[in-house]
C-alpha cells in the first residue's frame, strides 16, 4: 500500500468511526444482492431517479429567471408569461433547460407508468413489499400533484383553464367544498395569489416531501429485498455465507447495466427534446402559448397527456347518485380510480405473484385494463361526443372491474408451478 | 427503570399534562398558518361593481365585461330569442329557476330584470369553464339541427339555453349565476350592487 493510499485509508477510517459511509455503501449498493435475472422491465426505477435528478437541476436553473407574478407588464403581457418567453429567448441556453424540464415531466409519468406495469406484471407489491408499493403509490400521488402545479407556472391558456377545472372540483365536495376551492385559490377567482402558492408548492413542498418518498421506497425496498421476474423469494436460498444463491451484488453488476439503459433513455429523450420538444402538442399544448386570459376558455380543452385516463374517468359519471350531483361523483370517481392501487396488495389472491406462473384469466384481466387504461387517455385529450362518452363508460367499468373482481378471478384462475430457483 | 421500581405516579401526571398542554399550543399553530392561504383583504376589496353603457348593445348582440376576475356576459336578446325559451322550458333541469342561481328579483321565466337584457356570469356551474356562445339557431349553429341557441361548455359539454338555463343530463348542476345588478338608467346598468345592497 502506498503511503497516498494509506492517507486515504486513514479518511475513510476517520469518516466511517462517525459516519456509516462504508457500511451505508455496502449496504445498499456493493453488497445489496438483487436477483440476478431482472429484465428489460427493471430500468425503469433506475430510470425514475435519473428524471428526478434532472428535474430538480434543470428547475434550480428555471426559478433564477421565472416571476411567478400575474399581473400585466408594460406591453400588457403577464410577468409570469413574459418570464418564461424571456427564459425561452434571451436566457443563454434557457431553452435547452426548460425543455429538459418540460420533457423531463412527460418523460416521468413515461418511466413511472412503466414502472408500476413492472409490478403488476411480477407482483412486486406483494408480501412482503406492501410498504414499498405504497411508498411508490405516494410518490405518484405527489408527482401528479407537482405536475399539476408546476402546469400552471407558465400562465398560458391551458395553464389558467386547467387549474380552474381542477380546483373548482374540489367545489364538488358536499358543505366544504366551496371553502375548500377558495382557500386552495385564496383568491376568488384563479389569479396572482394562486399562482405564487403554487409556485411554491411546486418548488419547495412537493419536491421536498418526493424525496423525502423516494428514500423511503427504497429502504424499505433494500430491507426486504427485489421481487424479480419468477416472483419468488431468492433469500429463500442461501450459501454458507448467508449470501443469496441467486443474488448479485447491486454494484458493479446493476450499476453497469442501468448505466446503459440511462444511456439509451437519454437518446431517446434528446431526440424529444432537440427536434419534437412540445411532443406534438402532447407535451406542451399548442394552447399555451397564448397567455392566460380569465375572460375566454379554449375551444377545446384537455390536461396533458398523463391525466387523460382519469380526466375520461371524470367525464364517464354523467348521472346523479344518492341525491349528490354527478359532479361529485365524477371527482370521487377520478379519486378513486387513483386510490384503488393502494388495495392492489391486498386484492390479488392468487397463489403466484408472477404473471409467468398466472393463468389464462389474470392475463385476460391485465390486457383489458391496459386496453380500457389506453382508451381512457386516449379519449381525454379529445372533445367529448355521445358515443366517445359510451365508450369512456364501458373503459372506466373495465378499469374498475379489474380491482374489485381481483379477489375473485385471481383465486379461481389455473396457475403454474413457481420454480425454486429464479430461471432465465 | 428497573421492574421493582415504583413508577411516580405525580411526575407521570405532570409529564402528561405538559405533553397535553404543548401539544395543544403546537395545534393552535395551525390556525394562522392555514388561514394565511384565504384570500387576502386586498383580494376581498377587489369586488367592487362595475359600470357598464348598454346603449350601444344592438338587439342580438353580446358583450363582456370584468367583474370580480370573472367575464359577465350582456345580451340584448331579440323577440325570437325570448319565444325561445318556451321551447326549452321542458328540456332544462331547473326551469322556474328553483335553485338561487339568482337574485330573487331574477327569478322569472327571462332570468332578467328587463326581459331583453340578459345579464349572466360566464362561468359553467360545473367546473369553471367560460361557455361559448351558439346564439345562432338551427344548423347554423353547428350542434343540432333543433338547437334553439344559447350556449356550449368547450370543456364538457354542457348546454345552456339564452336564459343560462342547463340542459338536463349535463355535467353541469346548475343555472348560470346571474349576478346582483340594476339600471342607473335605460343605457347604464352596475354590477355587482343592486338597491338592496349586495
Amino acid at each position: 500500500m502506498s503511503a497516498m493510499t494509506a492517507k486515504l485509508q486513514g479518511l475513510l477510517d476517520w469518516v466511517d468511526e462517525r459516519f456509516p459511509a462504508t457500511s451505508g455503501w455496502k449496504a445498499h449498493l456493493s453488497e445489496y444482492y438483487a436477483p440476478k435475472n431482472f429484465n428489460f422491465w427493471y430500468f425503469f426505477g433506475s430510470l425514475a431517479l435519473v428524471v428526478l435528478v434532472n428535474q430538480i437541476l434543470t428547475g434550480i436553473l428555471l426559478t433564477m429567471h421565472y416571476k411567478p407574478d400575474a399581473t400585466l407588464n408594460g406591453s400588457g403581457v403577464p410577468v409570469a408569461f413574459a418570464s418564461v418567453e424571456y427564459i425561452m429567448r434571451d436566457v443563454p441556453w434557457g431553452w435547452l433547460i426548460r425543455y429538459m424540464h418540460s420533457t423531463g415531466a412527460s418523460a416521468f409519468f413515461v418511466v413511472v407508468y412503466l414502472h408500476m406495469f413492472r409490478g403488476l406484471l411480477y407482483g412486486s407489491h406483494r408480501k412482503p413489499r406492501e410498504l414499498i408499493w405504497i411508498f411508490g403509490m405516494l410518490i405518484f400521488l405527489m408527482l401528479m400533484a407537482e405536475a399539476f402545479f408546476g402546469y400552471l407556472l407558465p400562465w398560458g391558456q391551458m395553464s389558467f383553464w386547467g387549474a380552474q377545472v381542477i380546483v373548482n372540483m374540489f367545489s364538488a365536495i358536499p358543505l366544504i367544498g366551496p371553502d375548500l376551492s377558495l382557500w386552495l385559490r385564496g383568491d376568488f377567482v384563479v389569479g396572482d395569489a394562486t399562482l405564487n402558492r403554487f409556485f411554491a408548492f411546486h418548488v419547495i413542498a412537493v419536491p421536498l416531501v418526493l424525496v423525502g418518498l423516494v428514500a423511503a421506497h427504497l429502504i424499505a425496498l433494500h430491507e426486504v429485498g427485489s421481487n424479480n421476474p419468477d416472483g419468488i423469494e431468492i433469500k429463500k436460498n442461501k450459501d454458507a455465507k448467508g449470501i443469496p444463491l441467486d443474488g448479485i451484488p447491486f454494484h458493479p453488476y446493476y450499476t453497469v447495466k442501468d448505466i446503459v439503459g440511462v444511456v439509451v433513455f437519454l437518446m431517446v429523450c434528446s431526440v424529444v427534446i432537440f427536434f419534437m420538444p412540445e411532443g406534438g402538442g402532447y407535451f406542451l399544448e399548442s394552447n399555451n402559448f397564448i397567455p392566460a386570459n380569465p375572460f375566454q376558455t379554449p375551444a377545446h380543452i384537455a390536461p396533458v397527456w398523463y391525466f387523460t385516463p382519469y380526466y375520461s374517468v371524470l367525464r364517464s359519471i354523467t348521472y346523479p347518485l344518492f341525491g349528490l350531483e354527478a359532479k361529485f361523483w365524477g371527482v370521487v370517481g377520478m379519486g378513486a380510480a387513483v386510490v384503488i392501487f393502494f388495495l392492489l396488495p391486498w386484492l390479488d389472491r392468487s397463489p403466484v405473484k408472477s404473471i409467468r406462473y398466472k393463468g389464462p384469466v389474470y392475463k385476460t384481466a391485465l390486457a383489458l385494463f391496459v386496453i380500457a387504461f389506453g382508451t381512457l387517455g386516449y379519449l381525454g385529450v379529445l372533445p367529448p361526443t355521445p358515443v366517445r362518452t359510451l365508450v369512456g363508460q364501458i373503459c372506466s367499468v373495465v378499469y374498475f372491474a379489474f380491482f374489485i373482481l381481483m379477489p375473485i378471478y385471481s383465486k379461481l384462475d389455473k396457475c403454474k408451478q413457481e420454480p425454486e430457483r429464479v430461471t432465465g | 427503570m428497573a421492574s421493582g421500581d415504583k413508577v411516580d405516579c405525580g411526575r407521570r401526571r405532570l409529564i402528561v399534562a405538559t405533553a397535553a398542554v404543548g401539544g395543544i399550543g403546537a395545534a393552535v399553530t395551525v390556525v394562522p398558518f392555514v388561514a394565511s392561504m384565504m384570500p387576502s383583504e386586498r383580494a376581498k376589496a377587489a369586488g367592487a361593481p362595475v359600470e357598464v353603457d348598454i346603449s350601444k348593445l344592438a338587439p342580438g348582440q353580446m358583450m363582456t365585461v370584468e367583474w370580480r376576475g370573472k367575464p359577465v356576459w350582456i345580451i340584448n336578446r331579440t323577440k325570437d330569442m325570448l319565444a325561445s325559451l318556451k321551447k326549452t322550458d321542458d328540456k332544462v333541469s331547473d326551469p322556474n329557476s328553483d335553485k338561487p342561481m339568482q337574485p330573487a328579483y331574477c327569478k322569472n321565466e327571462a332570468r332578467s330584470i328587463k326581459p331583453e337584457i340578459f345579464v349572466a356570469v360566464g362561468i359553467c356551474t360545473h367546473l369553471g369553464c367560460s361557455p361559448t356562445e351558439k346564439m345562432k339557431s338551427g344548423s347554423d349553429s353547428g350542434i343540432a339541427a333543433d338547437w334553439p341557441g344559447g350556449f356550449i361548455c368547450p370543456c364538457h359539454g354542457s348546454t345552456f339555453d339564452l336564459a343560462g338555463r342547463v340542459y338536463k343530463s349535463k355535467p353541469a348542476p346548475d343555472n348560470l349565476e346571474i349576478p346582483p345588478y340594476m339600471y342607473l338608467s335605460d343605457a347604464k346598468i352596475v354590477i355587482g350592487e343592486d338597491k338592496k345592497g349586495a
